[in-house]
């Protein structure tokens, strides 16, 4: 079920367009906000109350990278692989994150502290190679700072 | 639609009474920020409190009376390498003065306040930039002329009353009292101003298409593309970041000559600092009557509505964009019809990208021939290069079009980094392709550079260097255009992919000649098979590295040889026996125990054993470990 609370953001959003169904993704990204993610139920509610296929929402989630379909980490690090990041070594800060974190892209630590994505770039090519966390930028981040960055997100 | 009552002209509600006698200003861009320039803020606030000196840290708070030190928080100040950047301007008995330090650290804070804002004395060793003669950055400021820029990185994004003080929405108030669209769309026009995300498309013209559809019900739609992807540019962020009113200030224009009432702000999710300054914005834009009903209590209005996105790089393509405010998925659709005819809904539609937009204002309040007068044969006006890669001044510089590569990247970029020889310029990202050392004296203009098979695009430049490999280079710009295909068109879809493998392949050592020739012809299924830029251009960086840089990947092929020493497959170590001291420093560090060797006697590699993971030549101070 849809809460309340979640109900009445999405219609804000109806104002928003000429049709009901274009905020597909601002429900989705909403309920994650709440949430965390979007679990198939929270999918199906959201079908309904839109009034469209749950297929076609499953659609809008799977085309955009921002929408998570599983549970993530109570922190979401971004880490950009970008060509500017990438000539700075973004590959080995990387890999330093898979190897501490024991995680690979897209996956979820055990004790659920942290989830670890790749991101096509965060505008923060001047400070290369750079990585978000929770929104935060990071940058130019070398593997030695991130123990202490780390350390920033409980 | 011309204004037929009286109208009220924007001003501040609360004006500076006073002009501080010292004003710090500090960089508070997302790059400022990820380099503690936050923390610096505080700093000065507890430094200025814990010293006695009076200061208003959010100076309109209160209005600045009786306070001798304001202190705000900027945009991006452009010299991104060096920040968190902290400008001072003192004013003290008839002297004014202003003096930049950079890679300010809250330890710093005190003596700043102590030497500085307190006796007056300029901190040699910190400075970036003086009124009082050149300092080394002086280069990179020097050439620029900002007018896109013009108060990014100098007033408070978060505040109007700056911008409003700074002469915002004049531009906006003269066109709407005193200007038909028709005279605003050849204003326009006549400046030469053209699209700055990336194709160049005149931008008067753009407003004239649209501006001549009718809509069935009247709805016109304005939107501003913010969905600034572009590996390696970033002004449109810098300009969301540091002065968002004025890219409203340059849609409302827009949306007057073409005939609008909505607006969306399409703008990137990795952009959070952007969306709360915009959504701040509009809020309070719309709250003093400069967006909205009845603007300025004119006849016109127009709305602006914020939409995020949600990860997905191709929604930077028009089409696709559009799409995505409909709520689909984000995939380009076949043009004509093009959006002026039916766009977003089936509406006219007009789209201008954020850069375009936020110089719209300064053409309106200084005139298109002030704009036109800066430039290049038809490539008009200033643009925002971001500077980026192994060059050594990274950050954004505004300069007028037509200025040299070699200007940019040497004279303003300060060359390549930690003196390494410059292998390549990457224009236009992705979409743009690498041109070598022998072309740096071409101009930077639309045409000249289309010419040489990369593009001007969003404005990026990242610089290469000796120790990058031309070949992974292409590889890796195909790696992402394949993973951002959207997959809806077989050429891009399969095409990217089939390239990446051949790339991959001569990576591996595993290519021929035959398959240069094979992934040439391919490249050019590619870009005349797809159905939007991003499947068109994917393909430019391989035509361009193959054009400038064949001679590498013969190498690659033939000799089986990389000259970078990137692909691993393609080197092997050695150690010369007359440079090695017998340290053993690579032996300890070599993972596989691949070096075997006595105390000081010469040590060998046995490239059996050997994984080529480089770490036994970072580790030689002797340079004995060769690369080949």
């Amino acid at each position: 079920m849809l809460t309340d609370a979640e109900r009445l953001r999405i219609e804000e959003t109806f104002a928003l367009y000429e049709s009901r169904s274009a905020s597909a993704v601002d429900g989705l990204l909403i309920i994650q906000q709440s949430r965390g993610w979007v679990s198939d139920e929270a999918l199906a509610d959201l079908a309904q109350f839109l009034a469209v296929s749950t297929h076609s929402l499953e659609s809008l989630a799977s085309f955009y990278s921002m929408i998570f379909r599983h549970p993530v980490g109570r922190h979401v690090i971004m880490v950009c692989e970008s060509v500017c990041c990438w000539i700075a070594g973004s590959a080995e800060l990387t890999a330093y994150l898979n190897d501490r974190l024991s995680v690979g892209l897209g996956e979820t630590t055990a004790d659920g502290r942290f989830t670890l994505l790749p991101v096509v770039c965060l505008g923060a090519c001047d400070r290369a190679p750079a990585m978000m966390v929770d929104g935060r930028l990071h940058g130019p981040v070398v593997a030695a700072d991130i123990d202490s960055i780390l350390s920033q997100y409980p | 639609m011309a204004a037929t009552r009286t109208l009220v002209r924007p001003a501040p509600q609360n004006p500076r009474l006073t002009v501080p006698e010292v004003d710090i200003r500090i960089c508070l861009g997302t790059g400022g920020v990820a380099a503690g320039s936050r923390e610096v803020l505080k700093a000065f606030e507890e430094e200025l409190a814990r010293q006695d000196v009076l200061a208003v840290i959010r100076p309109r708070e209160d209005k600045c009376e009786g306070r001798t030190v304001s202190v705000t928080g900027t945009g991006c100040q452009g010299l991104c390498a060096m920040d968190p950047l902290v400008e001072i301007h003192l004013r003290r008995n008839g002297k004014s003065s202003k003096v930049t330090y950079g890679l300010v650290t809250p330890a710093m804070v005190p003596e700043i306040i102590e030497k500085h804002i307190l006796g007056g004395e300029v901190i040699k060793k910190w400075l970036v930039l003086t009124d009082e003669g050149p300092t080394e950055y002086n280069p990179f400021y020097d050439a620029q002329e900002k007018l896109t820029l013009r108060h990014v990185g100098i007033i408070d994004p978060e505040d109007i009353d700056d911008y409003l003080e700074a002469g915002g929405y004049q531009a906006l108030y003269k066109v709407l009292s005193e200007m038909t669209p028709a005279e605003v769309i050849d204003e326009i026009k006549r400046s030469g101003l053209r699209g700055r995300g990336g194709a160049g498309f005149p931008t008067g013209q753009k407003w004239e298409f649209a501006a001549g559809y009718q809509s069935p019900d009247g709805v016109k739609y304005f939107i501003c593309n913010g969905d600034e992807g572009d590996p390696g540019a970033f002004m449109d962020c810098s300009a969301l970041e540091g002065e968002p009113h004025a890219v409203f200030e340059g849609m409302a224009i827009g949306a007057y000559a073409i005939g609008a009432s909505v607006g969306y702000m399409y703008v990137r999710a990795e952009y959070p600092l952007a969306l709360r300054r915009i959504k701040i914005g509009l809020e309070v834009a719309e709250e003093r009557g400069l967006l909205g009903d009845n603007i300025m209590g004119s006849d016109f209005s127009f709305h602006i509505k914020l939409k995020e996105g949600a990860g997905a790089f191709v929604c930077g393509e028009e089409t696709a964009l559009m799409q995505s405010i409909e709520g689909d998925r984000g995939m380009p659709r076949l043009r004509p019809p093009f959006p002026a005819e039916s766009g977003l809904w089936r509406r006219p539609t007009n789209i201008n990208n954020v850069e375009t937009l936020a110089v719209v204002p300064w053409i309106i309040t200084n005139g298109a021939a002030a704009f036109a007068a800066r430039g290049y044969e038809n490539s008009k006006g200033t643009k925002v290069f971001a500077l980026a890669g192994k060059v050594n001044r990274t950050g954004l510089a505004e300069v007028p079009m037509g200025m040299t590569l070699r200007e940019v990247i040497f004279g303003i970029g300060g060359g390549v980094k930690k003196g390494k020889k410059f292998k390549a310029v990457q224009m236009g990202g992705p979409s743009g392709g690498c041109l070598p050392e022998s072309l740096l004296d071409l101009p930077v203009d639309y045409e000249t550079i289309n010419k040489t098979g990369a593009i001007v695009g969003s404005g990026g430049m990242i610089v290469i260097d000796e120790d990058n490999c031309i070949v992974d280079t292409a590889r890796y710009f195909l790696s992402f255009t394949q993973s951002e295909s959207c997959g809806k068109c077989p050429p891009c879809r399969i095409g990217t992919k089939r390239m990446l493998d051949l790339l991959t392949k001569i990576c591996e050592g595993k290519g021929t000649l035959a398959d240069l020739d094979f992934l040439e012809k391919m490249a050019e299924q590619v870009k005349i098979g797809s159905l939007c830029a991003l499947g068109g251009t994917a393909p430019n960086p391989v035509f361009t590295a193959l054009k400038y840089f064949r001679d590498e990947f013969e190498e690659h092929v033939v000799d089986k040889r990389c000259r970078a020493g990137i692909c691993t497959a393609l080197v092997t170590y050695s150690i010369d026996p007359e440079a090695c001291t017998g340290c053993r420093a690579c032996v300890r560090v070599c993972p596989t125990e691949a070096i075997t060797g006595e105390r000081k006697e010469a040590h060998v590699i046995d490239n059996e054993l050997c994984i080529k993971c480089g770490a036994c030549y970072e580790k030689c101070r002797f340079d004995a470990v060769r690369r080949s």
